[in-house]
């Protein structure tokens, strides 16, 4: 089977044909295109950032993110368990509010900071 | 409820009835279907104080028209709302223009208008108004033309009628009026309401209410709704006229008018289209395009595209063949009384009105007392217009008048909390704005919006599903994001 | 009337008022105040939680608050102070400032003054958009302010007009948080977001996008509140809308994210000239206005695509703040830039060879994507510089350097984009 895709290191987005059996790219300008590709039908992978109620703040959300990027076909069960969670105040950019989530190894950090009220 | 008059609709008509009629000892009561003032033809118009020329001598319409003109002018200062005499010309060229500005000018001298003249040659109208349209070489000055910010002018009539103790419903739609012999009962979506009196003031909808209290319709009159369609420009072309231009009317009205507002911005418009119906506001691509193309004809250099922040329009309530407001006592129907059919003049004649209605009632024999302690209701002044001093001394007493809300129009979150808690309460996102200017600005509320939300909630303790953007159920936001909170 | 006199006076605490105030303090500027109308620094970055942000100047990917945070933080080993929740509200060529907040009526004064006000949304009246006129149709921003700082959803069914970054990260955005985007509608033949944003935004999302399409008409509901539908018809070349090629999307919210204009309310107040291009101020290479010692970045000067540049205009403006202060106004002339083929406009507008260390780099936007083509430097009518480049689009800001041996004898600079 093949695959298209637009390629998205560069604002020249290649279209590229990417073969899902033998792994083989074509269309790319680049090796960063032929890269991207395999590792876009192998394993696409992305960040996710979201926000979290936060109790005893001025702040009523507080932004957070994965750590790292996870499997694309986890982003809604990672919202999901993001969803499910209240946080108290103080928080700081980069404390651990979820750990492991989803079993992916990786956790949901904050990305800003909420002082207590 | 029980009541003496019963006041149906408060746009401007009806907010200057029960101004009126507060001065006077008898029990009032304000209706209206939405849930603020001037909420229809009153909100989307193009804010003129007319001179009073235009309306055919020994009409009701000139008369309230001249009259309106003066008592607008003397009580801005008492009720503070924005109002500037700003003067206006009607501007021509070809020699039918001329003749049709001449027969305007007469008419304007019989209809007493004070402060006519005429300009005969391109330079006596370029030396008034230097960015017209090169071509215009003939124009009536009419002085006391004025711009007003009509929201404002009913809030201040409003206020002011309901702190002398007229009592305003909101959210009360009328259904069903029953006649009995010496009251009416109206079944309103608030409950029962009975009075001796009705004043129908219902603008658009005035049709509908007169025909509640008639046996056969054919008898009533038929409101015919003709749509006007605006640019709002931004403050830097503000200045770019500094009276109001109108074109030489013809029979589809007075035109494509180019004039300052009173906020400082430039308004253009209206077309008058005939596709319509009552509730539709509706902007058009063809009726925005004939905008443009018809205001080149008095200023051709207006680039609208880098200067619009918003388009609007708005219903004239007209009725066909009938060329004057119906001001009058029912012929069939004692006790009500029609005010309807008011196009323009209409902003310009409603104090007029409002003042005409207590004769009418006076000569139906009911006798009216003045009250001993009327008083007026001013409206507070706008941030943008006090100065160091003033706004200094405000934050003194309050610091929320120091947190700047709107950025566009300068406006802090004391002035909006303060209309929140007016006699009439801003219960909207709008209705914040038509008393603040928040959210009036360039931005158009892109970043006060939020803000002012957020206000309200917490002043009127409301939930965010019953935080509207203007008319009820407007809902500016439709859930949480994370559930119930 | 008693002044409060400051060294430097920053107008706006966003990313770049922050980086303008730390460079002029590296710089040797002790006395400088942040002047910000929000209750924390950062601006819009705080609301804007995706990632992307500071890949040139943190080589890492960070969310904006995390942007904003690294920032501050930066700030704070510095003396430099900031008056939070305060609104500027005018300012003149005299560098005087009336600044509001809940303690009353601020008069300022700086020797030198930074403009970093930023930008602001288009609305659906800049671009008339017709049909009813009802709630449901708001501007990108305010989406996510609501969204991402107050907890709010928009609408359940959504249409966005605007296929720039912010109109595609929103509805990822939206669409995370539970809303069906519905389309997102693009007037010009192609996207005006990174490629990037249209994979991870869209496609992950299955969102359709229509390009060479714009919002023909909104209806709404029977009542008049709220929304209904959307239509969306064909543009041709001109942007002219098709008949007869209308889309309906039954819909409860239509999205704005039409451009962004630069916030120059003040600066227009002080006399400071304009560029009706970039709608920020005229300056010359070391980034002053008009008025002497009136400096501008940021947003305010030129709406940027990539934080990163801001940080660094930033910086270049709080460096030139800092020798002005020091060194008073070096009068030199200056050379006016001529905008050349394919291009929308140039920032700066103005070198002064004189001031030129090294060299000074020129940012600008070409009008139209372009392929295989070269970006020129004349001066004096002839090639001094010619950069091959594979593709260019509007929404991607580029610079050139020009360097000081450049400069040497120059009487006209012109730089231009033409096809190879």
């Amino acid at each position: 089977m093949t695959k298209n895709l637009i390629c998205i290191n560069c604002p020249r987005g290649c279209n590229l044909e990417v073969d899902t059996e033998t792994l083989t790219v074509k269309g790319n300008s680049c090796i960063k295109g032929k890269d991207y590709g395999i590792s876009e039908v192998t394993h696409p992978k992305r960040m996710v950032t979201s926000t979290m109620p936060v109790l005893n703040s001025k702040k009523i959300l507080v932004s957070v993110k994965t750590s790292s990027p996870i499997n694309k076909e986890d982003i809604f069960n990672v919202i999901k368990e993001i969803n499910k969670k209240k946080v108290s105040a103080p928080i700081k950019i980069g404390d651990i509010l979820i750990s492991n989530v989803c079993n992916s190894g990786i956790n949901i950090v904050a990305t800003s900071n909420a002082e207590e009220k | 409820m029980k009541t003496d008059l019963v006041i149906i609709g408060a746009g401007i008509i009806g907010v200057s009835l029960a101004f009126e009629l507060s001065k006077y000892n008898i029990k009032v009561i304000l209706v209206d279907k939405e849930n603020d003032i001037a909420m229809q033809t009153t909100k989307a118009n193009s804010g003129i104080v007319h001179g009073g020329y235009d309306p055919k001598p020994n009409t009701l319409m000139a008369k309230m028209n001249v009259e309106g003109n003066r008592i607008i002018k003397s009580l801005h200062k008492k009720l503070n709302f924005n109002y500037k005499e700003t003067g206006a010309l009607i501007i021509g060229s070809t020699d039918e223009e001329k003749e049709i500005i001449n027969k305007l000018y007469k008419q304007g001298l019989e209809n007493k208008v004070p402060g006519l003249s005429l300009l005969k040659n391109k330079k006596e109208v370029h030396q008034v108004e230097p960015n017209l349209n090169k071509e215009i070489s003939y124009a009536l000055y009419s002085q006391t033309t004025g711009i007003i910010s009509p929201w404002e002018l009913a809030l201040a009539l409003a206020y002011t009628a309901v702190s002398n103790g007229v009592k305003f419903i909101n959210n009360c739609k009328v259904e069903k009026i029953e006649k009995n012999k010496d009251k009416f009962i109206l079944s309103t979506t608030k409950g029962e309401i009975e009075a001796k009196y009705i004043f129908n003031a219902a603008g658009l909808y005035s049709d509908d209410i007169y025909n509640m209290v008639l046996d056969n319709p054919s008898d009533g009159f038929k409101i015919t709704p003709i749509k006007g369609e605006y640019y709002l420009l931004d403050k830097f072309l503000g200045s770019l006229v500094n009276k109001v231009i109108f074109q030489t009317p013809s029979s589809l009205g007075k035109g494509v008018l180019v004039s300052p507002t009173v906020h400082g911005n430039l308004l253009v418009g209206p077309n008058a289209s005939f596709d319509t119906s009552k509730d539709d506001v509706s902007t058009t691509i063809d009726g925005l395009k004939y905008v443009v193309s018809a205001s080149k004809k008095s200023v051709d250099n207006i680039n609208f595209f880098t200067s619009n922040i918003r388009n609007f329009s708005g219903n004239r309530a007209t009725i066909k063949g009938v060329d004057d407001f119906i001001l009058e006592e029912s012929k069939i129907v004692p006790h009500f009384y029609n005010f309807a059919g008011i196009k323009s003049p209409g902003l310009t004649s409603g104090p007029a009105i409002g003042k005409y209605s207590i004769s009418l009632l006076k000569k139906s024999g009911l006798s009216l007392t003045k009250k001993e302690n009327f008083i007026y209701h001013k409206l507070p002044t706008f941030f943008s217009h006090l100065n160091d001093n003033e706004i200094e001394s405000l934050i003194k007493k309050n610091k929320k008048y120091g947190n700047i809300i709107c950025r566009c129009e300068l406006v802090s979150e004391g002035e909006i909390v303060d209309s929140i808690h007016e006699v009439i309460p801003a219960t909207t996102i709008d209705g914040v704005k038509r008393r603040t200017n928040a959210g009036m600005g360039r931005c158009q509320g892109s970043f006060c919006g939020p803000r002012v939300f957020e206000i309200l909630k917490n002043e009127l303790h409301l939930d965010i599903d019953s935080i509207y953007q203007d008319k009820g159920n407007s809902n500016v936001v439709v859930s949480y994001t994370k559930g119930n909170k | 009337m008693n002044k409060e006199k400051h060294d430097l006076i920053i107008i706006g605490g966003g990313p770049a008022g922050i980086a303008a105030a730390i460079s002029a303090n590296k710089a040797g500027i002790k006395d400088i105040l942040i002047i910000e109308r929000d209750n924390i620094l950062g601006g819009i970055l705080n609301q804007c939680i995706h990632n992307g942000f500071g890949l040139h100047r943190f080589k890492e990917e960070l969310t904006g608050p995390e942007y904003a945070g690294r920032y501050v933080e930066l700030l704070k080993e510095t003396k430099v102070k900031v008056l939070s929740n305060t609104m500027v509200t005018s300012l003149n060529a005299k560098k005087e400032i009336t600044a509001i907040n809940s303690k009353g009526v601020n008069h300022l004064l700086g020797k030198a003054i930074i403009l970093a006000m930023g930008c602001r949304e288009r609305s659906r009246g800049a671009i008339s958009i017709p049909g009813d006129r009802v709630a449901g149709v708001i501007t990108a921003g305010a989406a996510q302010r609501y969204c991402n700082i107050d907890g709010y959803l928009v609408g359940k069914k959504v249409v966005i007009l605007g296929s720039g970054d912010i109109g595609l990260i929103t509805a990822r955005r939206l669409t995370l948080e539970g809303a069906k985007v519905l389309a997102v509608v693009e007037i010009c033949p192609y996207s005006n977001g990174l490629n990037r944003n249209i994979v991870q935004c869209l496609n992950d999302f299955d969102i359709p996008l229509y390009l060479s399409h714009t919002v023909s008409n909104i209806k709404a509901n029977k009542n008049h509140t709220r929304v209904e539908e959307v239509i969306i018809s064909k543009v041709d070349e001109n942007k002219n809308i098709i008949p007869n090629t209308e889309i309906s999307f039954k819909c409860d919210t239509l999205l704005l994210s039409v451009g962004l204009i630069p916030e120059n309310e003040l600066s227009i107040k002080a006399g400071i000239i304009l560029d009706p291009r970039t709608k920020g101020a005229l300056v010359s290479n070391n980034l002053e206005t008009s008025v002497e010692g009136i400096f501008a970045c940021g947003n305010v000067l030129q709406v940027h695509d990539l934080v990163d540049n801001v940080s660094l205009e930033g910086e270049r403006a709080g460096i030139s703040a800092a020798n002005y202060i020091k060194e008073g106004n070096k009068k030199s002339k200056g050379i006016k830039l001529e905008v050349g083929e394919n291009l929308l406009y140039l920032c700066p507008q103005i070198i002064k060879p004189s001031s030129v260390v090294d060299s000074t780099p020129i940012f600008f936007r070409v009008k139209k994507p372009l392929d295989n083509c070269k970006i020129n430097i004349i001066i004096n009518n002839e090639i001094v510089s010619s950069i091959n480049k594979i593709k260019l689009i509007p929404s991607e800001m580029q610079s050139v350097n020009i360097r000081k041996d450049m400069l040497k004898g120059a009487k006209n600079i012109k730089i231009e984009v033409i096809k190879k």
